[in-house]
């Protein structure tokens, strides 16, 4: 972390205002703290002097914008994230949603770079049920969605995903799933032929299909909770009635006006049901 | 008491960071500290990034006061204890909430001390007080670098005393440290701050 000056908040509030008007983003409702470092890294990395000349910047190359919106929801994930809650989702969840369909809709809703994509591919596929999918994978972010279709990662992250694997207790090697070429892994790609990749805008988009299960794992922590209100009110419409939700381990939807439209299945998880309308 | 520390009893919340060998000194602090204290207390301490259950039982063992790790978006309560989960960077919110985050590490850790620090040295400005521990990397420096900026309270544990010190030093290697303080001492001075808040409120 470098010491240069701190954005102040009116500055940060000038800036969105200027994103919102220009190119129709709106990150009024951002949690201010991660907000805030974000920018700072962003002065930090291209060496703007203040928030001034970001604004400048943005102003007068339009294909920074892309760059600027990959810096801002740069959100760093894992396979397999949590091991317990996918244990959660291959011994409960699914099967209880199998239940009564033969068929499974999945929505991945700020999906990041994709790596609970795979997780999620990986685990149905050794449940033999990944045909009996139909996934939709979104972000707000059309870089990551590019790097989430291509499934190409570093090799050190997947001591990580490696480690999370072992302890979700799959049945094979995450190595299976994948090759090593000069420092970087490539996923198998015909686990996601079936996923649909999309942009979406979770703030201002609508919902637009409905879905079973809907994962949105630490993704509004970065909002406030105005704007986590709002989120949940899509997310809710994208739910089938009796489908799941699943969100991070520490997020909460105990202050969303809507909360009493859920039951908790799995408080250490964070999964919810939807059984209200 | 005679007021040993010459506390300005402005303060409205306490940060505490540590890695290595900090797990004894915190236990110790947070049991000598009376179940009343005031003031919130967030620490912020190293720990195993998948291991999410247990530490914060093991830190309320001891301890007068319960800890907890916070939920996204949980409101501050006055003389809460909240704990940075294991893998989430844990910060303090404009408007008194605590917000989470699962960014980049920083300083090769997440939850970072630094994080914690900086946010809340944002929110209270020159109201807050950060405390120092026991660590084997530089996290934690730049942290209470800002709540000195801000004209806050800082303390490291002495290094002398530290199991390693490499925190401690780090912080006192880029900026001017008010306290250097053994684990005793750091209890006394939270003691004379206590009875200092309470006194205050029971002012007329």
């Amino acid at each position: 972390m470098s010491l240069s000056l701190d954005p102040e908040i009116n500055e940060l509030k000038q800036l969105t205002h200027y994103v919102k008007e220009k190119y129709d983003y709106d990150f009024k409702e951002y949690a201010m703290s991660s907000f805030k470092r974000r920018i700072k890294r962003i002065l930090d990395l291209y060496k703007f002097k203040d928030v001034d000349e970001l604004i400048t910047a943005l102003d007068t190359r339009e294909e920074f914008f892309e760059e600027f919106i990959s810096e801002i929801t740069v959100n760093v994930t894992e396979m397999f994230r949590d091991p317990t809650f996918w244990k959660a989702l291959k011994e409960h969840i699914i099967p209880n949603i199998m239940l009564n369909h033969n068929k499974i809709s999945i929505w991945h809703a700020g999906c990041s770079s994709g790596e609970e994509v795979y997780s999620m591919c990986i685990m149905l596929k050794e449940m033999g049920m990944l045909d009996k999918a139909k996934i939709v994978a979104t972000d707000i972010d059309r870089g990551i969605i590019q790097k989430a279709k291509n499934g190409v990662y570093s090799a050190k992250s997947m001591d990580t995903n490696k480690k999370n694997y072992l302890r979700y207790e799959g049945k094979f090697a995450l190595e299976d799933y994948c090759r090593e070429v000069n420092n970087e892994v490539l996923m198998d790609k015909s686990l996601v032929e079936n996923v649909s990749f999309r942009k979406h805008d979770l703030v201002q988009g609508s919902s637009f299909s409905k879905f079973d299960l809907v994962l949105c794992r630490n993704v509004m922590i970065y909002f406030n909770q105005t704007l986590q209100n709002k989120v949940l009110h899509k997310l809710h419409d994208s739910l089938f009635k009796y489908g799941y939700l699943a969100i991070g381990s520490k997020e909460s939807l105990i202050w969303c006006d809507i909360a009493h439209k859920f039951v908790v299945v799995n408080n250490e998880e964070k999964i919810y049901k939807k059984i209200k309308d | 008491m005679l007021s040993k520390y010459n506390i300005d009893p402005k303060y409205k919340a306490i940060v505490i960071g540590g890695s290595a060998g900090s797990f004894q000194p915190i236990t110790k602090i947070l049991s000598m500290i009376p179940a009343d204290f005031p003031l919130p207390m967030f620490l912020c301490l190293h720990r195993l990034k998948h291991v999410r259950t247990g530490f914060e039982e093991a830190l309320s063992i001891k301890s007068s006061k319960k800890i907890a790790e916070p939920l996204d978006k949980e409101l501050i309560k006055r003389g809460h204890v909240y704990l940075a989960p294991a893998n989430y960077h844990m910060a303090v919110e404009l408007g008194n909430s605590i917000s989470l985050s699962t960014e980049f590490l920083v300083n090769n850790s997440r939850p970072a001390i630094d994080i914690t620090f900086e946010s809340a040295s944002y929110n209270y400005r020159d109201k807050l007080i950060g405390i120092l521990l026991s660590g084997a990397n530089k996290d934690g420096a730049a942290g209470m670098k800002r709540i000195k900026e801000r004209n806050g309270l800082t303390i490291v544990q002495d290094p002398n005393e530290s199991m390693i010190n490499a925190m401690p030093n780090s912080a006192l290697a880029v900026t001017k440290i008010d306290h250097v303080l053994t684990v005793d001492q750091i209890i006394e001075f939270l003691l004379e701050l206590d009875k200092l808040l309470k006194n205050q409120t029971s002012l007329p």
